[in-house]
């Protein structure tokens, strides 16, 4: 494997997550919409909207101090560098050592603060109470999702992401109890994080429920288009997380173009029943009280944590 | 590490007993208890078959059988019948709230995972790294029967730390004798039916199934 070839995969691997996640989004909301006996909008809507919002001019408060400007780059940022470091195509690629699963949460975690830092910056109550229930919701996830990575680390013996993959798609088939529970645990922690219906509704528009769309209430044009964008990719990136801790098989090595139109084919498919598993459990479920969102959560650490004992026994 | 399939799919099933044992403690209604209690039981009978089928030994499949004819089918039914009566669908109240019970309950799981290791260590059995989460669920139905206030919960409780012991039997010595089983089995349908009696008895003199009218000892 030469270097240019591994960064060449690299590059592909970024521009592809960058122009594919908006395309989950509008896969979801399709599902959804059938589901609910709606006509569906097109699977293309979120790249209009997109277009839409990058054309506008940007309303932006008097008050409002750099940071509030700055935020919708970092987020886009953040994300696109967690997406960066995830194998979504292929594994070793030369980014990945740069963060390991820690480091992973740490980086949606940054995100996560410039973003209630920026719905408080301008003063208004609903970023306020936005940026509250935001960060409730994180430091509940947040124990739980690392949870999730420390199972399935555990049973491959490394935090990088990489290496978890390529021990888990290569090994003689097992079943794992822990990594049972360790996934559904990640699967209630990727609806908190993502602000998907049990936990907050991303369609919603009644300002008193919102979670997530409350801090991002004050932006407008080429911000909000980078902060809709970013949603898109964080979503991504917990689907393509999940893929790779659980479901790993199909993923190329890098610098393998050979293996790259079965490692898309694979993803695409994965993607595809992820997306439409999503859109059944947002239709089947309705949205808890704020109140009941601890108990989901602490739900969440518990399975994860049982996944991770289990693991220990099991084997010891 | 190559570890049999029918260890595998036994060590599936203990942590599904695991998992509804937890699910059980945070339930706050009586009618989902007892169907999982239901389902504890069909866990039980079927990693009890599967150690049968793997082992050879036969005295299992009674017991399976039996698990499955006593704790699958009839005890369900009998308390279905009992809370029809009784009229009792309310839900459940807790001494502590539900979240810091799940916690108590983690506590509890590694201290039995810690005491269960040693054990395990000196077992020979196929099922031995089972031991502690049989011990596990046994600690957790004790949780379950401290922290409900009323009756039929905790006679839910006592019957899902039946299932953990039973469990432990099973993963620790391959079952106790066929003979002991059938006296358990029997003691437990017997403990069934005293319950049944108790609940109307205790519903006649206090007009309600909260045990906290059993702790004062005059009347007022």
């Amino acid at each position: 494997m030469t270097t240019a070839s591994a960064v060449a995969f690299q590059l592909l691997q970024s521009v592809f997550v960058v122009l594919v996640a908006p395309l989950l989004i509008g896969w979801v909301n399709q599902c959804r919409a059938w589901l609910q006996n709606r006509s569906a909008p097109s699977i293309l809507l979120p790249y209009y909207t997109l277009a839409k919002l990058f054309h506008k001019d940007a309303v932006i408060a008097h008050d409002a101090s750099p940071l509030f400007r700055l935020t919708p780059y970092v987020l886009f940022g953040c994300m696109w560098l967690a997406s960066g470091i995830v194998p979504v195509l292929a594994t070793s690629l030369p980014f990945a050592p740069a963060a390991d699963i820690i480091a992973l949460v740490g980086v949606f975690a940054l995100a996560r603060v410039f973003s209630a830092l920026a719905a408080m910056d301008i003063g208004t109550s609903f970023g306020g109470l936005g940026a509250r229930r935001e960060m409730l919701i994180g430091f509940l996830a947040e124990p739980a999702m690392l949870m999730t990575m420390f199972t399935a680390a555990f049973i491959s013996g490394s935090t990088q992401l990489t290496t978890i993959v390529d021990t888990l798609a290569h090994r003689e088939f097992a079943i794992h109890p822990s990594l049972a529970f360790a996934a559904v645990a990640f699967a209630m922690v990727l609806l908190a994080e993502n602000a998907r219906v049990p936990i907050d509704n991303p369609t919603t528009h009644l300002e008193l429920t919102m979670v997530h769309e409350a801090m991002i209430l004050e932006y407008s044009a080429r911000h909000l288009a980078l902060i809709e964008w970013a949603v898109a990719l964080k979503l991504f990136a917990y689907f393509t997380i999940g893929i790779a801790l659980f479901l790993p098989w199909g993923i190329a090595q890098a610098g393998d173009w050979a293996g790259l139109p079965l490692a898309i084919a694979a993803l695409g498919a994965k993607l595809a029943l992820g997306g439409a598993a999503l859109a059944v459990t947002e239709t089947v479920l309705a949205k808890l009280r704020l109140f009941l969102a601890p108990e989901f959560l602490s739900t969440a650490f518990l399975l994860a944590v049982l996944g991770m004992l289990i693991h220990f026994l099991v084997l010891g | 590490m190559a570890t049999p399939f029918s260890t595998q799919l036994v060590n599936l099933l203990a942590a599904f007993l695991l998992l509804l044992a937890f699910a059980m403690l945070a339930q706050r209604r009586v009618l989902t208890l007892i169907k999982m209690f239901a389902w504890q039981g069909a866990a039980l009978a079927a990693s009890t078959l599967i150690v049968a089928w793997s082992t050879g030994q036969h005295h299992l499949y009674f017991s399976a059988a039996l698990t499955l004819a006593l704790k699958v089918i009839f005890i369900p039914w009998a308390l279905h019948r009992l809370i029809d009566r009784l009229n009792v669908r309310w839900d459940i109240e807790t001494l502590i709230n539900i979240p810091a019970t799940m916690l108590i309950g983690i506590g509890l799981v590694i201290f039995a995972f810690a005491l269960a290791t040693p054990i395990a260590q000196m077992a020979s059995t196929l099922t031995r790294s089972t031991l502690g989460i049989a011990l596990a669920v046994v600690l957790l139905s004790f949780l379950m029967m401290i922290v409900r206030r009323k009756a039929v919960p905790q006679v839910i409780g006592f019957l899902s730390m039946e299932n953990g012991l039973f469990f432990a039997a099973t993963s620790a010595t391959y079952g106790m004798p066929l003979v002991v089983e059938l006296g358990i089995a029997l003691d437990v349908l017997v403990g069934t039916f005293i319950f049944g009696i108790f609940f109307f008895h205790i519903r006649e003199q206090f007009d309600s199934l909260d045990i906290r009218h059993m702790e004062k000892l005059k009347e007022d």
